[in-house]
C-alpha cells in the first residue's frame, strides 16, 4: 500500500482494483448486517423453539421429570386424534371463533361507516373505539365474568327484572361460549373499526358524491361503494381475526380462572387445551404436539384465506 | 382440588419484611454449602406459600426474628393452590426462582415423594431430622422416603366437622343444639334427611349446603383408601367408598339440597353472608375461612357440630426446602420452629389450623371459639382427628379429586345425569394421567 503513496506510480490502478471489490462486497453485505440482529433473534426465539417443540413432541416428557425424554415417535399425535377432548376443543375454537369474529367484523364495519361521516367529536369517538383494545385481557375478562355471574351478575339481574329466567353463563354450553365471545368482541371491535376507517378514507370522495347525486341512500352508498372499496381491507381483517380466534387463550382461561374451560370443557379452546396438557397435567410432549397441530392449522387457514382472496380477485377482473 | 384451594382467604398478596435489623455474628452456612448474605451475617429467608398458613397473620415471624435478629423472613402468597402448584412445578423444572421454604399440600405429597424427592433437602443433613417427631404417625410417614430421608415438616391436618347457621336453623324450626344435631346427622343419610326437612321449611332459594363437591370431598376424606390403594394401584373407578360418596352427593342434588355454588369462587364467597346455604362441610382450617368471608356481622350466627361419622381428613400441609436454597441451615431452623408444638397451638387458637403434633393436640382439647357460639372446637376436632384413618395418598389425588368435583358440578349446574357425569370424570382422569 505504501507504494501507492508515491507520486505517479506506474500502476495506480492496482490498489483501486483491490479496493473496489472489497467496497462492493461491503456495500452488498451491509443490508445483511443490518438485518442480522433480526435473524439472530428470530433464530433464537422463533425458529429454535419451533424446531425444538417439534423434537419434544416426538417424545414422552413430563415437566416433573423433564430431564427424562423417551422417544415415542408420532404417538403424541395419534393419541391426540383419538382424544375426544381435542376434538371438543377444536369444535369450541371454531364455534367461539365464529361467535366472536362475525359480529365483531360486522359491527366494526358499521361503526367505521358511522365514524366516516363528519360528526361532532369525531376524534373523541375514534379514541374511545380504541379503549377496549388498550384494556388488558385480564381486566376485561374479570369485569365480564362479574357481569355474567349466575347469582349476583348484572345480566341475570336484568333478565329476571323483565321476567325472564336467569341463565347460568358459566355452566351452560352456548351461554358460556357467548360470554367468552362477548369479551373478545368487546375488545377487538374498535380495533377493526379503525382499520376499516383507514381503508374507507382511501376511497375517493367523488364516488360518494356521484352516488349521492344519483340518489343513492347512505345505506346504498355503504353497500355499493364502501364495501367493494374495502375488500382488501376486509380480507386482511378476516385473516388476522381468524388467526386470533385460532389462538384464543386469555379470555377463556380467565373466564372462570382455570384451564379446563368450564366444568364440562364446554368452552375449552385449543389454546387452553394445550395449556392444560402442559401446565396443569405437566405432559410437555403432548402439549408440544398440540402446539404443532395448531401451527399447521393456522398455516392451512392462512393458505385457504389467500386462495379465496385470489379467487375473488380473479373473478373480479 | 378443593382441598388445595381451601386455604385461600382475603389476605393481601404483598410480602412483608418483618425483621428487627440488629447486627449479630453469623450462625450460618456450614455443611449446607450455603453462606451468609454478607460479612455481618444477615440472612434473608424467602418463604413461598399458598392460601393462608397463618404464620404472618398470627405474628409468628415477628416472634421468630426477636430471637433470631440476623434473620429476615420474606413471605409471598398465591391464594389458589392449583396455581401455586403449577408455578412450583415450572420452577422446579427450571431450577430457578425457588424460595428457601416452599409449602406443599398433602394431596401433592405423594407426587413430590415419588417424582421429585431429589429436588428437596433431606432435613437430616441440615440438623432438622427430628422435625416430625411427635406428629401423628401418618403425617410424618408421608414425607419419609424409603431410604429414611425426611423431606418436609408437617404443619396442620384437616379433621372434619359440620358448620351451620343457627339463625337459619331457628327460622326453619330446626333444633340448633350441636349435640342434638350431631346425633341427627350421625350418618350421611341423617344429614340428607335433615336437609330435606330444612328445605321444606326454609325460604325459597335457601339451600341446605353449598355444593355437592363439599359433601363428596368430606365423605371421601373419611376413607383410608380413596383413589389409590397401598401399592399405588389406582382404585378410584371401582372403590365402593368413592361410589357411595358419589351417589350420596348425587342424591343431595336430586333432592334440591345444593346451592350449586362451585367452591373457592367469588359467588361462593359472597354466599357466606347471604344465607344461600345453611350448612358446610368444615375441616378445621375452614373456621378461619368462614370468619374471613362472613365477617364480624355473623359472629354468633355460625356454630359447629360433629359431622357424620365424626371423623375424616380434608387437607393439611407441609414445609420443604428446595436444594437450590442458599440458606438451608437457617431455613431448616425456621421450619423446625414454625412447626414446633408451641407454634401449632398458637395457630389453632388464632387461626383454626388443627395441629398435627400430638402434644399440641393435647393442649387444645378444651378450647372454645366465641365466633361460633363458644363451640368446643378443641373437643370436636380432637375427636374427629382421633378417629381419623391413616389415609393412603396417591400421586394423582389432586387431579382425581378435581375431576370428581367438576363432574358433580355438571350434575348440579347443567342437569347432566349422574351416570354420564361419572363417565366424564373417568375420561378426565384418563386425560390427565401420565400414560
Amino acid at each position: 500500500m505504501a507504494i501507492t503513496t508515491t507520486t505517479r506510480s506506474p500502476r495506480p490502478a492496482a490498489p483501486v482494483a483491490e479496493r473496489r471489490p472489497r467496497a462492493r462486497w461491503g456495500a452488498r453485505a451491509a443490508p445483511y448486517g443490518y438485518l442480522a440482529p433480526f435473524f439472530v433473534l428470530f433464530a433464537a426465539f422463533g425458529l429454535f423453539p419451533l424446531v425444538y417443540t417439534a423434537y419434544v413432541s416426538l417424545h414422552r416428557v413430563e415437566l416433573q421429570t423433564s430431564q427424562q425424554m423417551d422417544w415415542v415417535g408420532f404417538q403424541n399425535y395419534t393419541r391426540l386424534l383419538e382424544d375426544p377432548f381435542f376434538w371438543n376443543a377444536l369444535r369450541n375454537t371454531f364455534t367461539i371463533g365464529v361467535l366472536s369474529t362475525v359480529p365483531q367484523l360486522v359491527m366494526a364495519l358499521g361503526l367505521a361507516h358511522l365514524l366516516n361521516y363528519k360528526l361532532r367529536g369525531r376524534t373523541f369517538f375514534r379514541v374511545a373505539m380504541l379503549m377496549p383494545y388498550a384494556t388488558s385481557v385480564a381486566a376485561a375478562t374479570l369485569v365480564f365474568a362479574q357481569l355474567f355471574g349466575r347469582d349476583y351478575g348484572l345480566l341475570n339481574w336484568a333478565l329476571s327484572s323483565v321476567g325472564l329466567n336467569p341463565v347460568d353463563w358459566q355452566a351452560d354450553t352456548w351461554a358460556s361460549q357467548i360470554g367468552v365471545s362477548a369479551v373478545v368482541t368487546w375488545r377487538w371491535t374498535g380495533y377493526n373499526a379503525l382499520i376499516y376507517l383507514a381503508g374507507m378514507q382511501a376511497i375517493g370522495h367523488e364516488l360518494y358524491e356521484s352516488a349521492a347525486m344519483d340518489g343513492a341512500s347512505r345505506w346504498k352508498q355503504f353497500l355499493h361503494v364502501t364495501v367493494p372499496g374495502l375488500r382488501p381491507t376486509i380480507i386482511f381483517t378476516v385473516v388476522v381475526s381468524t388467526i386470533g380466534a385460532t389462538q384464543l387463550f386469555g379470555e377463556p382461561l380467565l373466564y372462570e380462572g382455570n384451564a379446563g374451560g368450564g366444568i364440562s370443557h364446554q368452552y375449552q379452546t385449543l389454546g387452553l387445551y394445550m395449556y392444560e396438557q402442559g401446565w396443569s397435567f405437566f405432559h410437555l410432549g403432548r402439549a408440544a404436539a398440540v402446539a404443532w397441530v395448531m401451527f399447521l392449522l393456522i398455516v392451512l387457514l392462512a393458505l385457504a384465506n389467500a386462495a379465496i382472496a385470489a379467487r375473488r380477485n380473479r373473478t373480479d377482473r | 382440588m378443593p382441598t388445595f384451594r381451601a386455604r385461600r382467604t382475603a389476605t393481601s398478596l404483598g410480602t412483608a419484611a418483618l425483621a428487627a435489623m440488629l447486627l449479630l455474628t453469623a450462625c450460618s452456612s456450614g455443611s449446607s454449602g450455603g453462606s451468609a448474605d454478607a460479612a455481618d451475617g444477615k440472612v434473608t429467608l424467602t418463604v413461598d406459600l399458598f392460601g393462608t398458613f397463618g404464620f404472618k397473620e398470627t405474628g409468628l415471624y415477628d416472634e421468630y426474628t426477636k430471637t433470631h435478629p440476623n434473620v429476615t423472613v420474606k413471605q409471598s402468597d398465591t391464594q389458589d393452590e392449583g396455581q401455586y402448584w403449577q408455578a412450583l412445578q415450572t420452577k422446579l423444572a427450571g431450577g430457578g426462582g425457588l424460595a428457601d421454604v416452599q409449602g406443599l399440600e398433602v394431596g401433592r405429597i405423594a407426587s413430590v415423594m415419588q417424582k421429585q424427592a431429589d429436588k428437596f433437602v433431606d432435613l437430616k443433613t441440615v440438623g432438622a431430622g427430628a422435625v416430625n417427631d411427635g406428629l401423628v404417625p401418618w403425617k410424618a410417614a408421608a414425607v419419609k422416603s424409603a431410604d429414611g430421608k425426611v423431606l418436609a415438616a408437617g404443619t396442620d391436618i384437616g379433621p372434619e366437622a359440620i358448620c351451620y347457621r343457627t339463625d337459619l336453623f331457628k327460622a326453619a324450626g330446626l333444633p340448633t343444639d350441636r349435640t342434638e344435631l350431631a346425633a341427627k346427622w350421625s350418618s350421611w343419610e341423617g344429614y340428607l334427611a335433615l336437609g330435606k326437612e330444612y328445605v321444606a321449611k326454609a325460604q325459597p332459594g335457601n339451600a341446605w349446603t353449598d355444593s355437592a363437591a363439599g359433601m363428596f370431598t368430606a365423605e371421601v376424606g373419611q376413607q383410608k383408601v380413596r383413589y389409590a390403594d397401598e401399592s399405588g394401584k389406582p382404585v378410584y373407578d371401582n372403590n365402593p367408598a368413592v361410589k357411595t360418596a358419589w351417589s350420596d352427593s348425587a342424591k343431595l342434588v336430586a333432592d334440591g339440597l345444593s346451592a350449586k355454588l362451585p367452591q373457592w369462587t367469588p359467588e361462593w364467597n359472597k354466599a357466606f353472608s347471604t344465607g344461600k346455604f345453611a350448612t358446610l362441610s368444615c375441616p378445621a382450617w375452614m373456621i378461619g375461612y368462614i370468619k374471613g368471608q362472613a365477617g364480624d356481622a355473623f359472629a354468633g350466627k355460625w356454630d359447629i357440630a360433629a359431622g357424620p361419622g365424626k371423623t375424616g381428613n380434608w387437607g393439611g400441609s407441609y414445609l420443604a426446602i428446595p436444594k437450590t436454597s442458599k440458606h438451608q441451615k437457617e431455613a431448616a431452623e425456621l421450619i423446625s420452629w414454625l412447626t414446633a408444638k408451641e407454634q401449632q397451638v398458637k395457630l389453632f387458637t388464632k387461626q383454626g389450623s388443627f395441629p398435627s403434633s400430638t402434644a399440641a393436640q393435647g393442649e387444645i382439647k378444651t378450647l372454645q371459639d366465641p365466633y361460633f357460639n363458644n363451640a368446643p372446637i378443641g373437643q370436636i376436632f380432637s375427636e374427629s382427628a382421633g378417629a381419623m384413618p391413616a389415609q393412603v395418598l396417591g400421586t394423582e389425588d389432586g387431579v382425581i379429586g378435581k375431576a370428581f368435583t367438576d363432574a358433580l358440578g355438571e350434575v348440579e349446574r347443567t342437569g347432566t345425569a349422574p351416570d354420564a357425569a361419572w363417565q366424564h370424570a373417568m375420561d378426565n382422569i384418563k386425560k390427565a394421567s401420565g400414560n
